[in-house]
């Protein structure tokens, strides 16, 4: 088992760097295809003179070999002190993904900022989606072809159809605008003002809850199906095991198995991509942060929420094998 | 009488049968039509007596099992008949009934240990589950009892390897433990569905032989489902020769193995690899394949493979379903050639190549 973890951890660092080195390739080969100095996305303006423009190459090390540039600015991450451009020097502690001229500030404190508010929305919205899901395709895998499961399986494939920017306005429109329950979405810290907060964030997990829920209660419903005709459920009635401990721990102890892995993996992803519900419910998240970075060409910015987005799949999935090694033995020998 | 019988015959057993299972159908509705997997099945079994339940595959002797432990209820299954199992009817009864039953009084070990142990539990829990439902005990003390029960069907280590999972133990070891999972709760009948096969020899007659000390010391009741007739023929005291899902030939043993009336069952007589057979004799396997369980064949079940079907007036094999009637008290036949002219045909035509 520890080897096992081990294998993993060594997987995981791999991925990470071969992230690190793409995006960082990335941040190389775009500037060139601009046809633009890497300056320009660095500091955000055009340099006046030729003269300049070689100059602040070598203040910044562009003008260096790719290798020692890659190097740099990996080791740039553990920390170092910049230039806001304003001619003041700032401390860029680590995490230091750089400094973004457009919004004057750290890209680390940008981030920082937008965490919470990112996983706040994932968090609760995959607990919802996860527990609504299974519990659908639970109840349609039990009575297949009757009417509670045509009517969890009808009601999946509507919502599986409705995108987030269909029923975020939607609820919107109900909750807050209509029925006045919720008041309109101001973001709070849930340490803070823990009402404000949930006030904020419980539509965003329902809508987001709902395109996912729907994928989950199929995959339930059909992991279950198949489980329940395995020789080892009759077995465990063959047992006098109740209904309920068949079903539950028999049944989808099994069944779930294959789903905690495409959980981990659904989560991990939404880090940083939950754009269209951040900017529905006007939250500033990481989706948030990375679409205005991309419209104002924010490369320092880019290339922070990159890092985190990935770091945030590469951890989720690692924990994910850990964790299917300990439910399924027959993973980790 | 009995005491003048050699030790290793068990003498005959009388007296009420635990199980009796009487006109028995059942019946799954599937797109393609009706598969009448069990069509009229009769047969008991006494306490202490093992039965032996043969037949090719398909023809539904692990479905005979599965509804004598109700396991189709819940189920499109449509079961009718009855299963008389100490005064009640297993058949009537609802699935919180059987429960009680299941695992209690009837257990079984069943046809594919490794698909049959849930792959995310221990061995040893799923046993000792198994003791915990019918039995108010803790965990420890049910802990200690399945270490018992893993020693007794010969697991080495026993209580290190009570937290293996199935797919750390070999074929054989798997059989044992579902064996100690079926005898856990000393249930007084036990299914075991081919319980040997993908076994080698050596493991097969320890396994046969464990089946059989359990049934010495409990007086239990045993089914033995196999295509084996050797394992018949070493384990049994009675036999049920099933084919399409009807019983064409039962009795005791030695009266079925010497002297077979049924063509079906000298069919699986002659294609039984025998240790004092000359190689050189060959098998005569049954030419042509099992019935459709959906078209059942008019008259004789067995009629479109049966070589003696000309030897019935009047075409009597294709139009008239054979009773299954005694020819000794205790050994009954369905087939429509008289009793006389069976044993002539099996003195002259079969015997000889057997
Ligand atoms: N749930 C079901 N639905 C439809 N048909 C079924 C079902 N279960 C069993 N059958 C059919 O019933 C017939 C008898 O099956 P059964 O498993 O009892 O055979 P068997 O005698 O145990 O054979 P084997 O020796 O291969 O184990 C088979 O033709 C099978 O296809
Ligand atoms: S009844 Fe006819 S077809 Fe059936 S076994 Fe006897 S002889 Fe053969
Ligand atoms: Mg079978």
């Amino acid at each position: 088992m520890i080897r096992f973890i081990l294998g993993r951890f060594a997987g995981m660092i791999l991925v990470l760097f071969i992230v690190s080195v793409v995006t960082f390739g990335i941040f190389q080969i775009g500037p060139i295809f601009a046809n633009a100095s890497p300056v320009f996305y660095y500091i955000g303006k055009a340099p006046a003179t030729p003269q300049l423009v070689a100059a602040l190459e070598h203040r910044y090390g562009f003008d260096q070999p790719i290798p020692v540039q890659y190097f740099n600015f990996i080791g740039g991450i553990f920390g170092k002190s910049i230039t806001d451009g304003v001619s003041q020097t700032v401390q860029c502690p680590f995490p230091c993904f750089g400094y973004s001229f457009r919004q004057n500030e750290l890209v680390s404190v940008l981030i920082g900022r937008a965490i919470p508010v990112s996983v706040s929305i994932i968090v609760g919205a995959a607990v919802l989606w996860l527990v609504g899901g299974v519990a659908v395709g639970t109840a349609s895998a039990l009575r297949p072809g009757t009417f509670i499961d045509r009517a969890g399986m009808t009601g999946a494939l509507a919502a599986v159809s409705l995108p987030i920017f269909f029923t975020g306005p939607v609820l919107l429109l109900i909750f807050v605008y209509g029925l006045g329950w919720l008041p309109t979405i101001q973001y709070a810290s849930l340490l803070d003002d823990p009402l404000r907060w949930l006030q904020s964030v419980i539509l965003p997990w329902i809508a987001l809850a709902f395109l996912f829920a729907a994928l989950y209660a199929r995959l339930t419903r059909s992991n279950m199906l198949e489980t329940m005709g395995e020789d080892y459920i009759r077995t465990a009635r063959a047992k006098g095991l109740d209904r309920r401990t068949v079903i539950v721990k028999h049944g989808l102890r099994a069944a779930l198995t294959p789903i905690v892995t495409i959980f981990g993996i659904d989560v991990g992803t939404l880090i940083g991509t939950t754009v269209i519900t951040e900017s529905v419910f006007n939250l500033r998240g990481l989706g948030y942060l990375s679409i205005q970075a991309v419209t104002q060409q924010d490369l320092p910015i880019i290339l922070g929420v990159t890092i985190v987005a990935a770091l945030g799949l590469v951890i989720a999935n690692f924990v994910v094998d850990v964790l299917y090694a300990f439910i399924d033995p027959r993973v980790a020998v | 009488m009995s005491t003048a019988q050699p030790v290793t015959v068990r003498p005959p057993l009388s007296g009420e049968p635990f199980l009796s299972v009487e006109d028995l159908k059942v019946h799954f509705p599937t797109d393609d039509g009706l598969v009448k997997s069990v069509d009229g099945l009769t047969f008991s079994v006494r306490p202490g007596e093992i039965v032996g339940i043969v037949g090719e595959s398909g023809s539904g002797k692990s479905v005979t099992a599965q509804a004598i432990l109700g396991l189709h209820k819940g189920s499109r299954a449509q079961v009718s008949g009855h299963i008389w199992l100490g005064g009640r009817d297993l058949v009537a009864a609802t699935e919180n009934e059987m429960r009680q039953v299941r695992g209690d009084d009837v257990a079984m070990i069943f046809q594919d240990p490794l698909s049959s142990l849930h792959p995310f539990y221990s061995v040893g829990d799923q046993i000792a589950e198994a003791y915990r439902v019918h039995n108010k005990v803790s965990a420890k003390d049910a802990r200690t009892r399945t270490v018992e029960m893993l020693e007794k069907v010969g697991i080495p280590n026993a209580s290190s390897r009570y937290d293996d999972s199935p797919h750390q133990f070999s074929g054989g070891m798997r059989q044992r433990a579902m064996i100690a999972m079926a005898l856990i709760c000393k249930p007084r009948l036990l299914i075991a569905d081919e319980p040997t096969t993908a076994l080698d020899v050596t493991v097969q007659a320890q396994i046969l032989e464990l089946i059989k000390e359990l049934r010495d010391e409990l007086d239990s009741a045993v089914i033995l489902i196999t295509h084996d007739l050797g394992v018949v023929a070493e384990t049994c005291d009675q036999v049920v020769v099933m084919y399409g899902g009807q019983c064409v030939e039962k009795g005791p043993v030695d009266q079925l193995f010497d002297q077979p009336e049924m063509p079906y069952t000298w069919g699986l007589l002659g294609s039984m690899p025998r240790m004092d057979r000359v190689r050189a004799t060959r098998l005569l396997p049954i030419a042509g394949s099992p019935p459709s369980l959906i078209n059942v064949p008019k008259g004789c079940v067995f009629n479109p493979r049966c070589r003696y079907s000309d030897r019935v007036e009047g075409r009597k094999c294709f139009t008239v379903h054979p009773a299954l009637e005694p020819s000794t008290p205790e050994h009954e036949v369905r087939c429509h050639i008289p009793p006389a002219e069976r044993q002539q045909i099996l003195l002259t035509e079969i015997r000889p190549n057997l």
